[in-house]
């Protein structure tokens, strides 16, 4: 009789990374919904596209390092990254930036550190911001909201916007220019010395809302939607989220300013504008790139929720998620460094560095 | 109601421990043959006391406790030993190592036993005895020896009863607590008793045993004694979970429950301790659960200690081909079993044979995607994936400084992690890695302690060797200039009185050393007494924690390492306080200088008045001489050596006569007094250093000596030789009686050296005091010896003028300055190395002489003669 010899334990939860992974492309779904119906197909078609080019680049340098090709992707990883970029994507940007943010971010900021679990800087992210600093004008060329339209322009259908990513597939019927637009942060920075109230109601993106921002107020709900339910699902803790979240809207209320025409913008509108949302429940949740106990995690969220603000409201770009997150991700380990939680019989919590006593 | 506290973190995995709860305890046929490891606890293993073919009966001690942390080990029915040799053990490693082997002989004969009538009326130690030879150990799977747990050094205000069982799988001690809680109430009434009563007793259950709980509640009642249910949650039932669940305490890092009042015991141990206090029965059966989907029937059973697993798994309808895994204990935290051989021990809480379906082969370990779900489950509030990180990559400080050791390898970090990393293994290694390396680390730490404390002991040599050149120079110069100027007594530094008293602080710093030799001597035994405490400690939290037996060896024996440390240390100090060495070397060598003293300081009269005498003996005889005398010349030789004579009498007698009330002082001459007290410091110095050391030691330290006169002897000898001298055939028979002495003392230091070496085995080498005048100082002391001659040469000098001093010292310099040129050109001849030391001496000679003769010349006399 042989019996395997094996270390304990000897049993273990169903949940894997597998399965965490999918969970998450699972998550985006709502929010995926949102962004298609408001702008169309143009998310979807980034998706596809991104998570072609990852998979394919994954297999390649797994390959190339000589490992077990199949093993590496049923972690779903690439495809996380893939689906996340597509998402922060302009909806029917050229084929091409879509490629290259995705070439660079599996090829250079995963693999080149290590793979999954060694990088420190969230790839999609990566992959953004390369794209945001060389091609800043696709990076910003938003679509309008499909019912801010004027009378008579529509969004293209799936055939025209395949026919505007892929100019290879013939003219699209309909030009891009007369349905792009600006978001609504783009809309509040460009209307300087205004009053809050003024920009509100010279914006129809504002003025036509349900809450505060047309059409993204639902993006940014959706991704809410999904965040909510993985943290039910015990994918990722609260922390890092909720600390954001809140450092976001912190910084909104201290600097709203009564609505004047310095206002940085009122905190619901921060909260469901651009990637608020996204960035919260899909990106600073990454957790090989975010601070790693629960204390590290509030520090970590809430930091990127402050410079979020910061450089939204006093930087020169719009949106500010990806850069925010990036600066942290460098600021992880020191964050890391300070925020042991305190051990059981400890009387309190230890530095990553100390030394024996 | 009692408040329950929650623990950080832990898991749900599903209990599976309906299957083996079927039907109460059952039992197993008697198998063929029992395999009883002689260590089935943490701590030393047993010693046998039986050997094979000897027929034992049921409960008869077979093995006893060697040491403090061990258990002994009784038969667990009657029968025959077959044997005492390896047997494959139940342990992780799947090693194998001593067993007894037992025959039943079937009949289950009991042999003479019988239970305490009330123990309430015996003392704690009583029944902590009792319970030590009843080879009772932790049952819960941590396998303490219970006596060592049950006898803290801590007063205990909290005793805890664990019944959670939180593994998945195992009902061994649930359903121990529903067929039997009046009997392990009655066992907390004991171990109440033997700590003294504490006010708080508790028995920790979770509420997935309702009817356990419902048992035990009901026996519990009246009694003081709380039962309390708390939710399910893995790892409750680890010693320091459980503790904080019910008093919100937290047992302090690296300590044990005991520093908090609290004592932690298994239910089952405490059923065990009912058994040999109240039956006098000792631990020869436990209660196991045997499970999984591989046995067609579970459940638990009263096995006998030495059971083989495999005639329990026959018992249960076993099917070897559906069982991919064979674990004892749970899924959590047992161990794979290679060979179903291995017997049922004292810990063994459960038999879990899986199946495929249940323990289906762990998949390969996917990166580690820094999810944080480990961290959420570890009830130990560790960073489980920063552990593993710094463990892939070795780094022992970071891993320290992450509280690796606070880890209880309770597993819940590994069963959530979606990676599958074998976390738990990782941690193990990591532990192991550090253990090693610290041991080294220690080691390494010894050999520099040893290395620095032998520099410092030779460089305290070199330094006291050169105190005493310096005292010896000092002294030399003071009388240099005392001469030289008045006789006048001067206080300043380096004065006599100076001298003598830093002589006498130099020797009695030495004296204290026989003292400090003792305290040493104790610091060391509180030293090692601390060593062996922590080791101890180390050795119950190692055991709490459930190392693996590799570990636990090694704690042990360190354990025993430190004991005969201790033990060694303590002889020392005992056999120290014995003999007392260096006591009487050091009296001696104050008695001669109080001696010394004495005459040296002889007051003025007297002083005069032996010179008085001793010159008109000279007077008398040269009188004599005179008439005897018919040359001219020689009486006129001898007349005018007389009428000198005769002056000095009549100087001396003048200054007798004038010496007024104040002439009976002690202290006359500096000069004489500094010689003398530097002498004597040498002296008593050299034999407080003699104190300290042991016989041997001095043996050698005599033989170094001896050497180095043989060496000097020989020298001269050949000298001699060389030159032709007429001494040489004097000091070549000095040099041979040198060398005789010295095969006696190499003889004396072989044949026993600690015993028979005499304390002072040299003592006629020294040569006899000066002939001068014999002096009664006991004459086999070197230090006394070196007294008394000290005490001659200041006796004569004391007798002299300073003319008479200075040309002694002129003549003896003279000598000495010819020795040394002779010998500068000897070593000149043979090109030695010494040349330059030779002459630099040569020069120095030359140079006092110089600085003497003028004195001389310059015709100062400073006492105005005497
Ligand atoms: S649970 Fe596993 S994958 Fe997740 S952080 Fe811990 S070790 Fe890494
Ligand atoms: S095995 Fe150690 S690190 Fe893992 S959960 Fe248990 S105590 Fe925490």
């Amino acid at each position: 009789m042989v019996f395997a010899r094996a270390s304990s334990p000897h049993e273990h939860s169903a949940l894997s990374t597998r399965q965490v992974m999918q969970y998450v492309l699972l998550a985006t779904l709502p929010g995926l919904v949102a962004l298609t119906w408001n702008f169309g197909w143009g998310t979807v078609i980034n998706i596809l596209l991104a998570s072609t080019v990852a998979v394919g680049t994954e297999a390649a340098i797994v390959a190339l390092r000589k490992r077990p090709v199949l093993f590496y992707l049923q972690d779903c990883s690439a495809l996380v990254t893939a689906v996340l970029l597509g998402l922060a994507l302009p909806p029917l940007a050229p084929w091409w930036l879509t490629v290259i943010g995705t070439l660079f971010a599996i090829g250079i900021a995963k693999h080149l550190y290590g793979g999954l679990g060694f990088n420190p800087f969230n790839p999609a992210m990566v992959g953004y911001v390369v794209l945001l600093i060389s091609f800043p004008v696709p990076m910003t060329t938003w679509i309008t909201p499909r019912d801010l339209l004027p009378a008579g322009v529509h969004l293209p259908d799936l055939w025209q916007s395949l026919q505007i990513v892929f100019p290879i597939l013939g003219a699209p019927g309909q030009a891009v220019d007369a349905i792009t637009g600006a978001t609504p942060l783009d809309a509040f920075k460009h209307h300087t010395g205004l009053l809050v109230e003024q920009i509100y109601a010279a914006e129809p993106l504002f003025s036509r809302a349900e809450i505060v921002s047309y059409g993204w107020e639902w993006v940014n709900l959706g991704f809410l939607a999904g965040g909510v339910w993985l943290i039910y699902k015990k994918v990722f803790t609260w922390h890092a989220p909720v600390a954001m979240l809140l450092g976001l809207t912190l910084m909104a209320a201290l600097f709203y300013d009564g609505g004047s025409s310095t206002s940085g913008g009122s905190p619901i509108m921060h909260l469901l504008s651009g990637a608020t949302m996204l960035g919260a429940f899909f990106i600073v949740t990454d957790p090989v790139t975010s601070a790693t106990s629960a204390r590290g995690r509030l520090v970590y969220g809430a930091s990127i929720g402050i410079l979020v603000y910061i450089i939204r409201v006093w930087g020169n770009y719009p949106d500010a998620v990806a850069f925010a997150v990036l600066l942290m991700n460098f600021a992880a380990p020191l964050i890391d460094n300070y925020t042991l939680p305190r051990t059981y019989g400890h009387s309190k919590a230890r530095k990553a560095t100390e030394k024996k006593p | 109601m009692r408040k329950i506290w929650d623990i950080p973190g832990g898991i749900h995995p599903p209990e599976n421990k309906h299957q083996s709860l079927t039907d109460g305890i059952g039992t197993i046929a008697m198998p063929e043959r029992l395999i009883l490891p002689l260590n089935q606890h943490a701590g030393a293993p047993a010693k046998p006391l039986v050997k094979p073919g000897d027929r034992v009966l049921k409960g008869q001690m077979i093995a006893e406790p060697v040491g403090f942390i061990s258990a002994a080990l009784h038969a667990p029915t009657s029968g025959t030993i077959d044997g005492i040799a390896d047997q494959p053990v139940p342990h992780p490693s799947g090693m194998s190592a001593r067993c007894i082997e037992l025959v039943p002989d079937g009949r289950d004969e009991w042999c003479d036993h019988q239970g305490v009538g009330d123990y309430r009326a015996q003392p704690p130690t009583a029944l902590l005895e009792l319970i030590r030879n009843a080879g009772i150990t932790g049952l819960g799977g941590a396998g303490f020896p219970s006596s060592v747990k049950l006898g803290p050094r801590q007063p205990i205000d909290t005793l805890v009863i664990n019944g959670t069982e939180c593994e998945p799988y195992i009902t061994a001690d649930d359903s121990l607590m529903q067929a039997r809680a009046p009997e392990i109430i009655e066992g907390v009434n004991i171990l109440r008793h033997i700590l003294g009563n504490p006010e708080t007793v508790l028995i920790g259950i979770e509420d997935n045993k309702p009817r356990a709980f419902e048992q035990l509640t009901e026996a519990a009642e009246g009694t003081g004694i709380e039962v309390v249910e708390f939710p399910t949650k893995y790892p409750s039932g680890g010693e320091k979970q459980l503790i904080q669940i019910l008093t919100g305490k937290e047992v302090p890092s690296g300590k044990l429950p005991a520093e908090l009042g609290i004592v932690c015991q298994n239910v089952g141990t405490t059923f065990a301790v009912y058994n040999a206090i109240c039956r006098g029965e000792p631990l020869i059966s436990r209660i196991t659960t045997v499970t999984g989907q591989a046995c067609g029937r579970n459940g638990n059973y009263e096995v006998l200690l030495g059971t083989p697993i495999s005639h329990l798994l026959a018992h249960n309808d076993f099917d070897a081909k559906a069982c991919t895994r064979l674990v004892m204990g749970g899924p959590m935290m047992g161990f794979t079993l290679l060979d179903p051989a291995v017997p049922v021990v004292k810990t063994t809480n459960c038999i879990l044979a899986g199946s495929k379906a249940e323990f289906p082969p762990a998949p390969p370990a996917q990166a580690c995607i820094r999810c944080g779900l480990c961290a959420e489950a570890c009830p130990a509030s560790l960073l489980p994936q920063q552990l593993y990180w710094y463990a892939q990559s070795q780094n022992h400080e970071r891993l320290e400084a992450h509280n690796l050791f606070d880890c209880i390898e309770c597993g819940a970090c590994a069963y959530v992690c979606p990676s599958r990393i074998p976390l738990v293994q990782y941690y193990r290694a990591a532990k192991g890695e550090i253990r090693r390396h610290d041991a080294e680390q220690l080691k390494a730490d010894h050999a520099r302690q040893r290395f620095e404390f032998h520099k410092a002991r030779l460089e305290k040599a070199e330094a006291e060797k050169a105190a005493k050149r310096e005292a010896r120079r000092l002294a030399a110069e003071a009388a240099q200039r005392k001469t030289a100027t008045s006789e006048a007594p001067s206080s300043g530094p380096g004065s006599a009185d100076d001298l003598i008293q830093a002589a006498k602080a130099r020797a009695a710093a030495k004296k204290a050393s026989p003292d400090e030799q003792k305290a040493k001597l104790e610091r060391s035994v509180e030293a090692n007494r601390n060593r062996l405490k922590i080791a101890r400690d180390k050795l119950a939290e190692g055991r709490d924690q459930g190392l693996d037996s590799d570990a636990m060896a090694k704690l042990e024996v360190k354990v025993n390492e430190a004991a005969l440390k201790l033990k060694t240390a303590e002889e020392k100090l005992a056999s120290f306080d014995d003999t007392s060495p260096g006591k009487g070397d050091s009296t001696v060598a104050d008695d001669a200088a109080s001696r010394v003293m004495d005459r040296v300081t002889a007051s003025r009269r007297e002083q005069l008045e032996t010179t008085v005498a001793s010159l008109k003996k000279r007077i008398a005889s040269a009188e004599q001489a005179i008439g005897a005398e018919t040359a001219d010349a020689t009486i006129a030789a001898l007349q005018s050596g007389l009428e000198k004579q005769r002056q000095k009498l009549a100087e001396a007698e003048t200054a007798l006569a004038g010496l007024g009330p104040d002439g009976d002082q002690k202290v006359t001459d500096p000069t004489t007094v500094d010689a003398a007290s530097a002498a004597i410091a040498r002296a008593q110095a050299k034999a407080a250093a003699r104190a300290s050391m042991t016989p041997e030691q001095k043996a050698r330290e005599d033989l170094h000596a001896l050497d180095q006169r043989i060496a000097k002897a020989r020298d001269k000898a050949q000298a001699a030789r060389a030159e032709d001298s007429e001494h040489a055939a004097t000091l070549e028979s000095a040099l041979e009686k040198l060398e005789e002495k010295r095969r006696g003392l190499i003889e004396a230091l072989g044949a026993e050296p600690e015993e028979t070496v005499p304390e002072r085995p040299v003592a006629e080498s020294v040569p006899a005091p000066s002939a001068v005048e014999p002096h009664p100082v006991p004459n086999d002391d070197p230090a006394a010896a070196a007294i008394a001659r000290a005490q001659a040469k200041a006796r004569e000098m004391a007798a002299m003028t300073p003319e008479q001093k200075r040309r002694v010292e002129l003549a003896s310099l003279d000598e000495r300055i010819a020795k040394a040129r002779s010998k500068l050109d000897s070593a000149l001849a043979e090109g030695s190395e010494h040349v330059e030391a030779l002459q630099g001496a040569l020069e120095k000679l030359e140079n006092k002489r110089r600085s003497l003769a003028q004195q001389d010349s310059d015709g100062v006399n400073p006492e105005g003669g005497a």
